[in-house]
């Protein structure tokens, strides 16, 4: 029996990063502490308020409709999507419809198989839209039964949905395009995604496709699981979501009592999903346009206006590092996925500095490693490109040894050097410990010399066959002379005591 | 003959040249409102002590010599649709008893920086659906010419409170006639403007594009007068227009030259009462005296103006009108077990018989597998009645029209036939389909004494035409000076 094909499509919740909502001129931030303060009669929705469109988020949608590769609509349209909840104060959520701004589109992921290869998936867009967030309900769950309290402050924030074809084949592909979304609205200063405070959501909708015992092809019945807010959360919820629907299928036989899409919850803390509502309780949401808000339509110049804003995609920049900079898949990934700044700052250093393989070593070693263990973020790393290109160009034109230049950017980092400019202070730093590599052979074949002869037995090790001697003796030059090349003392020892 | 039954013009006249000042006007409204309005019933709200208090500052500002708004003193009264943040606003419901807004609508801060005396929130049927404000949960409003007969609706208590002199302006909301009926009921001037116009931020909706905020005054002054202050462009309504306002006060006295109205054969049919018939005739005779060339126009697609409009305005009633829900403000039953039944029950018991009527047409034509049949076919009937009335204009300057069948009602004689009292808007409702400009003005009484209006309706953004029109005819007659009595009983 061949295995059963997974089937996933997701829809992806975007909260835009404007200023104020998408009504009104509320802030539009996240602010948990305070409820209700970031609220007027608008998004409060009271009797009279009237809604009026952001510009600003028309723009960032559109960015990210091209980003996305969409068609943008000639003509758009805001919708009323209405259904009783207490989040929701207008007991209607401000949607798009039937003409969403942006159609199609689709976003390449490369996705690790089973057997380790990496390969390209072609994830295809039904559209995006943009509508307004509801508030959020925060129930009592002490289990004392008190009251449920509602906060309006995330009512009204605007909110891109980005929905996918059900052309997602695994749980791992699911989690890889969900980081490439977020990424991609990271670099393009749509969104700061930040999947703690809400900004990045995702329902997922998953099926399977099995043969029976008859070599029939059946589909499983289409469940939604619902509110996947971290990256491991929709890779496990659809890892335990497919198995379920097998385990269900082997036990049904694919013969199903209701075949209706489900809504499932997920239970991160118990690793499992549960029925959340019946249809029973299916909404007819009686969309129809909103009359409080015209159409847009936006010009040809405008859209090209809002292209011109968009910056390299992660994807093409991951590819360009390879193929221009020479760089490995693997450190292009680690500098383009750890955002835009990061990759900015490395790319400043490797033009800077002339040596791209050079700058992503360092960068993906020394300059990520500092920021991880100080929890920090690029933009407040205290050495700059600059600075760190002019480092690494010392160490390429051989006027510094690598372990010199270390020891330099540790010094750098503890603020060593005095108060100037990063290649100041390098400078002071290199002439302080007396780091700047001996250029002169003369004086390190004297020092040498003087080595071997007051080490007669370490020498005669070596001459014998012995390597390992040689330690000793290289160790010993290095201590005299500060800043030694390595390399070019070792030679030197075997060519006197080799010759 | 109390100070306050003069017109607006008149009064601003004597409040600038020091004969009276805006306390004792106030005063005056107030001492009406106390002797006549318990058998009238257009109040909701008297704002008695804020009245009197902002006509003190107004008087002594204007004694210090200082810059004042345009209808400095003059005591107006807003209907209860209109978001007021120190005053409550009910929309005539149970639903909202008790609430006080926290913002003011758009026009109630023009009216403010007009240094207009707010004087009270007028009765309306609630949430301004109805067309004799019996449908308010707070009792009905009265023609103050005949107390056993409606005011109208469903601005009927702003209308009755300028006939009966309780204030010499009022603001109303005019969604299918909401304003021009009750005019005409009540013998004075009412005037829906143009979609757009007026802003409708803070006005509680109803039927979201439909609704216009209008004036209501004793002449054509007056209504010019109040339309200047209330129009205008804002930010905050994306469907408001930002087109300049005219002085609509300064052109009245300029005829229009060679005016040309239309009248449409289909308005004096079948069920036309025939003094109301009279009166639209008399009153075309008056504009054929003037020059005025009269001819007969066609608007082939009027005849499916009602169910357009009760299709179009429900469905948007049942969407506006669902954030009632006993949540976050308004009336919250204490009857339920769970949400669901707090949600049915607290709508169930604030919400009158004629709101549930229309919650429930409108979600039936939303409602999916239906929406294409009706809500989407009203809507290209109603690009089909817009087109009519556009070639109409092509050709004439102004509609002339009865507003109602008939005059108003005996209390009672309509609420227990809706599909009647549907019927009666039709004279009205293409006008709010076509976002066109309507106003309603005296034009004579029945034989029993009852105001008849003649309605005028002209192409969208050209009220300063409409108004110069209608003020042709009141120069000719003076329906608009005579004083309702109080008549008969009020049952």
């Amino acid at each position: 029996m061949p295995s059963p094909t997974t089937i996933i499509g997701l829809e992806v919740h975007v909260q835009l990063q404007t200023r104020t909502k998408i009504f009104c001129g509320c802030a539009n931030r996240f602010n948990p502490d305070e409820p209700n303060v970031q609220t007027c009669p608008v998004c409060l929705g009271l009797p009279g308020a009237l809604p009026v469109m952001n510009r600003r988020a028309l723009e960032l949608s559109v960015r990210a409709g091209l980003a996305l590769s969409g068609t943008i609509a000639g003509l758009t349209k805001w919708d009323r999507k209405q259904y009783y909840y207490p989040d929701l104060p207008k007991a209607y959520q401000i949607s798009q419809y039937d003409l969403p701004f942006c159609q199609g589109g689709h976003l390449d992921v490369d996705v690790e198989q089973e057997n380790g290869e990496i390969q390209s998936r072609h994830i295809r867009l039904i559209r995006v839209h943009l509508e307004e967030d509801a508030g959020k309900n925060l129930h009592d769950e002490s289990g004392r039964g008190g009251d449920s309290r509602v906060d309006l402050n995330r009512a009204g924030t605007p909110l891109l949905e980005i929905v996918s074809e059900p052309d997602i084949r695994s749980a791992a592909e699911a989690r890889r395009y969900l980081e490439e979304i977020r990424l991609l609205m990271v670099y393009l200063g749509v969104s700061d995604c930040n999947m703690q405070e809400g900004s990045l959501r995702c329902d997922a909708n998953v099926n399977l496709e099995i043969s029976n015992s008859a070599n029939e092809s059946i589909r499983t019945p289409i469940v939604e699981v619902k509110n996947l807010n971290s990256f491991r959360g929709v890779e496990a919820a659809l890892v335990y979501e497919i198995s379920r629907q097998q385990r269900e299928f082997e036990q049904c036989g694919g013969i199903y009592a209701d075949t209706a899409k489900q809504t499932r919850g997920w239970d991160a803390d118990r690793g499992v999903t549960f029925a959340q509502r019946g249809k029973e309780e299916a909404s007819d949401y009686r969309y129809f346009p909103d009359p409080d808000l015209l159409p847009v339509s936006f010009s040809d110049e405008w859209i090209e206006i809002q292209r011109a804003e968009l910056c390299e995609p992660p994807a093409d920049r991951r590819r360009r590092f390879v193929a221009e900079l020479g760089l490995s898949e693997y450190d292009a990934g680690v500098l383009v996925d750890r955002g835009r700044e990061t990759a900015d700052y490395f790319e400043a250093v490797a033009t800077a500095c002339g040596d791209a393989k050079q700058a992503a070593n360092w960068v993906t070693q020394d300059v990520l490693r500092e920021l991880n263990e100080r929890e920090e973020t690029i933009e407040s790393f205290p050495i700059d490109a600059q600075g760190l290109a002019s480092l690494l160009g010392m160490i390429t034109s051989g006027d510094l040894t690598t372990r010199s230049g270390r020891e330099v950017f540790s010094s750098l980092m503890n603020n060593q050097g005095g108060d100037g400019s990063i290649v100041e202070r390098i400078a002071s730093i290199v002439e302080e410990r007396g780091l700047s590599a001996v250029a002169d052979s003369g004086a390190l074949e004297t020092v040498i010399d003087a080595v071997i002869s007051r080490n007669e037995k370490a020498a005669e090790d070596f001459r014998g066959g012995k390597d390992a001697a040689i330690g000793k003796l290289i160790g010993e030059v290095m201590r005299e002379v500060g800043g030694a090349d390595p390399n070019a003392v070792r030679e030197t020892l075997i060519s006197r005591l080799r010759p | 003959m109390t100070a306050c039954r003069e017109p607006a013009s008149v009064l601003i006249e004597r409040l600038s040249n020091g004969e009276t000042t805006s306390l004792e006007l106030t005063e005056a409204c107030l001492a009406e409102i106390t002797s006549h309005d318990g058998a009238v019933g257009a109040f909701l709200h008297v704002a008695g002590d804020s009245a009197r208090q902002a006509a003190e500052s107004i008087d002594r500002r204007r004694a210090a010599g200082e810059p004042l708004g345009r209808l400095a003193g003059l005591p107006v009264a807003v209907k209860d649709v209109l978001v007021t943040r120190d005053q409550p606003t009910t929309c005539g419901s149970r639903m909202l008893e008790g609430w006080t807004p926290p913002y003011d609508a758009h026009t109630v801060e023009k009216l403010r920086d007009a240094d207009a005396v707010l004087i009270g929130k007028t009765n309306m049927d609630e949430f301004a659906m109805g067309s004799t404000t019996e449908n308010s949960a707070f009792g009905p409003t009265r023609t103050p010419w005949q107390l056993d007969c409606v005011a109208g609706g469903s601005s009927g208590g702003s209308a009755a409170a300028v006939s009966a002199g309780f204030a010499p302006l009022a603001v109303g909301s005019d969604t299918g006639g909401s304003i021009r009926q009750p005019a005409s009921f009540c013998g004075v001037v009412g005037l829906k403007p143009s979609y757009g116009r007026v802003s409708r931020y803070g006005l509680v909706a109803y039927a979201s594009s439909l609704d216009q905020v209008g004036p209501f005054a004793r002449d054509v002054a007056g209504a010019a007068m109040l339309l200047e202050v209330l129009a205008g462009h804002d930010r905050r309504d994306g469907t408001s227009v930002d087109q300049p306002v005219p002085p609509y006060g300064q052109q009245l006295e300029k005829p229009v030259d060679g005016l040309r109205i239309g009248i449409c054969p289909d308005h004096f049919g079948d069920g036309l009462d025939p003094e109301v018939r009279e009166a639209v005739e008399r009153a075309l005779d008056i504009y054929r005296g003037l020059g005025a060339d009269v001819q007969e126009i066609e608007l082939p697609h009027s005849r499916f103006a009602v169910a357009c409009y009760y299709l179009v305005a429900p469905s948007e009633a049942s969407s506006n009108l669902a954030r009632y829900d006993g949540i976050h403000y308004g009336r919250r039953t204490d009857d339920h077990d769970g949400l669901v039944e707090m949600y049915s029950n607290s709508r169930g018991a604030a919400f009158g018989t004629e709101v549930k009527r229309r919650i429930m047409l409108g979600t039936y034509a939303l409602s999916a597998g239906y929406y294409d049949a009706y809500y989407l076919k009203a809507q290209k009937v109603r690009r089909l009645i817009q087109q009519d009335y556009s070639q109409a204009f092509a050709d004439v300057d102004v509609i002339a029209s009865p507003v109602a069948p008939t005059p108003a009602v005996r209390l009672g004689q309509l609420t227990d036939d809706p599909l009647q009292m549907y019927l009666a808007d039709a004279y009205t409702i293409s006008a709010n389909l076509a976002g066109l400009p309507g106003v309603s003005i005296p034009a004579g009484f029945s034989q029993d004494g009852r105001p008849i209006g003649l309605q005028l309706l002209a192409n969208a953004f050209t009220e300063d035409r409409l108004l110069r029109a209608a003020a042709m005819h009141e120069r000719e007659t003076d329906w608009h000076l005579a004083t309702p009595t109080f008549a008969g009983d009020a049952c």
